[in-house]
């Protein structure tokens, strides 16, 4: 009766410690330029190498620009960040996408891309995003850079088993509903701390009937409700998606594999901590009001009291940062801003679907709109595709890959007091620079609005893409 | 790692659930490549504004002092960004009081010595209405005992860690050090599965 994440965690277990924690084999380590040069320098000082290097890829994606790629950083401290990690990564012998490889780009693209995530393994980064891989059915998560160190040294982390929580969306998501809108719909309902303490396991029929890049795209955001990681049973949509990529098991080793993998989900009689269930019915396009994503809402709904789930001061913080206030209905509110990017909706069925609805048409006067696809070999494709084309007709930046102006490390920052629908994953103060107001949203919701230059209900306006 | 054990301080109050660490320290300072001098930018968007001016917030409230920083619910979410921990140690700050953390927060800020310490929500509200009437009371951790006591009220309240955990705060040892201990163990269980994942 075990669950699919007691099977793989269980797998994993090197040995137990008393007074309650586990030491947890660790498969795959990504690493990227912001999170590990801490790291490094801890190995150093103890004067040890690298326990497993053949189970690091490293990535520079957080602080690259996305303007310019092939001559040296501009700003300083990003420049020598970045060079930092390629240092580093020949001192130690670490397999580097740096900027300009082929397969750089988001940490989070770049592993399912290449075939390196793999149902049943363990995955760990120095970043909370880490748990997109769970769309694989693998054990995902982020972590410290003080655990960044210590699986380089040792290939283990030193962790207490967290609790189970299955999330079952049931029915078929609407037209002009996506996974995005899926995710931003329970994270409203559970809050942004509601998943502490738990790995979450989605399922249901909405959830088997997600694409991997809108499964990748739903486990995302499992920590912006607190949980240590989301995970999707694999099944036939996984290993088509893996197979005959780069790194993926090839002849034999690939039934091996599959073979291993079908026995992965979770048995029918399993028990979960805690369990909740939706109605993909009930699922209506999604924005965020407020700072944080569980503040989030149906396109067409007005902004909530306080309640249980954001009290009074975090609701009135909120309102005062937002410029916005209880009651106030935001479809046809202007916005300033949209960025299609991060590594939650910057894969080719995102830009595809965004490419789209604005395909034809040019954004609004006042717009800035900036797509920012996930990786090198995203932004191949979506050129062989002519989809740069459709963009920058339309009047976008069609950029380089990084995480750009979700998290505005480099220069795609947002300024302040200015709205931006952005397809990133937090809508935090500051996020996108100092003062910019996040509103999140779908990769459709986000196009239409740069059309409309406000923000609109898909399902209205554009219908016909339905 | 520095020793913990018990500490009897002043506290600052930040009643705010679910404060972030891109709050605590904005990712514009993640660009430094060392562990220290985070403090000067924690909180750097609440404390200053966009001349670097200082803004009414409690850290630049001289009535409040201390080397406990008391929080709202599910402090630290967000981000895995251990830099959030840094920032706090590094502007002085020894124990976080919240009635729950964000995981990779509390994780974090055990690793580096900073001890994140869960009380219930009505302790924590006594905490933040003892300290409105009386900024200057005094709260003790002890952490060998597991308790946080209020003292101007004379609360005493139990707070959880694990054994383990609490071994490594106590003596300032890291797990890396218990995890190189494990080398054999590794090794035995890398030899003895059958591998799909490389």
């Amino acid at each position: 009766m075990p669950t699919l994440f007691d099977k793989v965690w269980d797998a994993h277990v090197v040995t137990e410690v008393p007074g309650g924690n586990q030491v947890l084999y660790i498969d795959r380590h990504l690493i990227h330029e912001v999170t590990s040069p801490q790291a490094f320098n801890g190995l150093r000082q103890r004067g040890i190498r690298l326990a497993r290097p053949d189970r690091i890829v490293a990535t520079a994606d957080h602080n690259v620009p996305t303007k310019e790629q092939h001559k040296p950083i501009a700003e300083p401290l990003s420049r020598k960040q970045v060079e930092m990690l390629t240092t580093n990564c020949a001192e130690f012998g670490v397999e580097l996408y740096g900027l300009g490889h082929p397969y750089q780009g988001i940490v989070h693209v770049i592993g399912p891309e290449l075939g390196i995530t793999r149902p049943g393994i363990t995955m760990v980064c120095g970043d909370s995003h880490t748990s997109t891989h769970g769309a694989f059915g693998a054990i995902a998560f982020g972590i410290g850079t003080s655990q960044v160190e210590q699986v380089m040294a040792t290939q283990c982390v030193l962790m207490s088993k967290p609790k189970k929580m299955r999330i079952n969306v049931e029915g078929e998501l609407q037209p002009g509903v996506t996974a995005k809108d899926l995710i931003l719909y329970v994270i409203a309902q559970l809050g942004t701390g509601g998943g502490t303490g738990h790995f979450v396991e989605y399922a249901g029929s909405a959830v088997c009937a997600l694409s991997m890049e809108g499964r990748m795209t739903v486990c995302n955001m499992s920590i912006e409700m607190g949980a240590r990681g989301g995970l999707i049973a694999p099944d036939q949509t996984t290993f088509d998606y893996i197979e005959g990529r780069e790194f993926a098991p090839r002849g034999a080793d690939w039934e091996a594999a599959v073979a291993h993998w079908r026995t992965l989900p979770t048995d029918v009689d399993a028990v979960f901590d805690t369990e909740y269930t939706y109605r993909a019915e009930d699922i209506p396009p999604m924005i965020t009001y407020g700072t944080n994503p569980g503040m989030g809402m149906g396109v067409t709904d007005l902004i909530p009291m306080a309640s249980d789930l954001h009290g009074e001061a975090s609701m009135h913080k909120a309102m005062n940062y937002m410029d916005l206030h209880i009651g106030q209905q935001m479809e046809g509110m202007p916005i300033d801003y949209v960025f299609i990017g991060s590594c939650t909706n910057s894969r080719i069925e995102d830009l595809r679907l965004a490419g789209a609805l604005v395909q034809g048409k040019q954004i609004a006067p006042g717009i800035t709109g900036i797509v920012v696809p996930g990786s090198q070999q995203v932004a191949k494709q979506a050129i062989a595709e002519g989809l740069d084309k459709v963009f920058e007709t339309a009047g976008f930046e069609f950029r380089g890959a990084g995480c750009s102006a979700c998290l505005g490390m480099n220069e795609d920052k947002v300024p302040a007091g200015r709205y931006c629908v952005s397809t990133s994953n937090r809508n935090f103060e500051g996020r996108q620079g100092p003062g910019a107001r996040t509103i999140l949203a779908s990769p459709l919701t986000a196009a239409a609005a740069a059309i409309a230059g406000r923000i609109v209900d898909v399902r209205n306006e554009y219908a016909v893409l339905a | 790692m520095h020793p913990f054990r018990t500490l009897t301080t002043t506290a600052v109050p930040l009643p705010i659930e679910d404060v972030d660490t891109d709050q605590i320290i904005p990712a514009r300072f993640l660009k430094a490549t060392t562990r220290e001098g985070f403090g000067e930018n924690l909180f750097r968007d609440w404390r200053y504004d966009k001349l670097n001016h200082p803004k009414d917030f409690v850290l630049n409230n001289p009535v409040y002092a201390g080397d406990i920083l008391m929080a709202g619910a599910n402090f630290g979410c967000g981000s895995s960004r251990e830099h959030a921990a840094w920032a706090i140690q590094d502007f002085g700050f020894r124990a976080v009081v919240s009635s729950y953390f964000a995981d990779i927060f509390r994780g974090n800020a055990l690793n580096n010595g900073l001890l994140p310490v869960t009380i219930t929500p009505e302790a924590l509200d006594e905490a933040f209405r003892t300290i409105e009437q009386n900024p200057a009371a005094r709260f003790t951790v002890n952490l060998l005992e597991q308790t946080f006591t209020n003292e101007d009220t004379g609360t005493v309240t139990g707070f959880p860690i694990d054994e383990y955990k609490k071994t490594c705060l106590i003596n300032g040892y890291d797990d890396i050090d218990f995890l190189l201990s494990q080398a054999q163990q590794i090794e035995a269980f890398e030899a003895g599965r059958v591998d799909h994942s490389i």
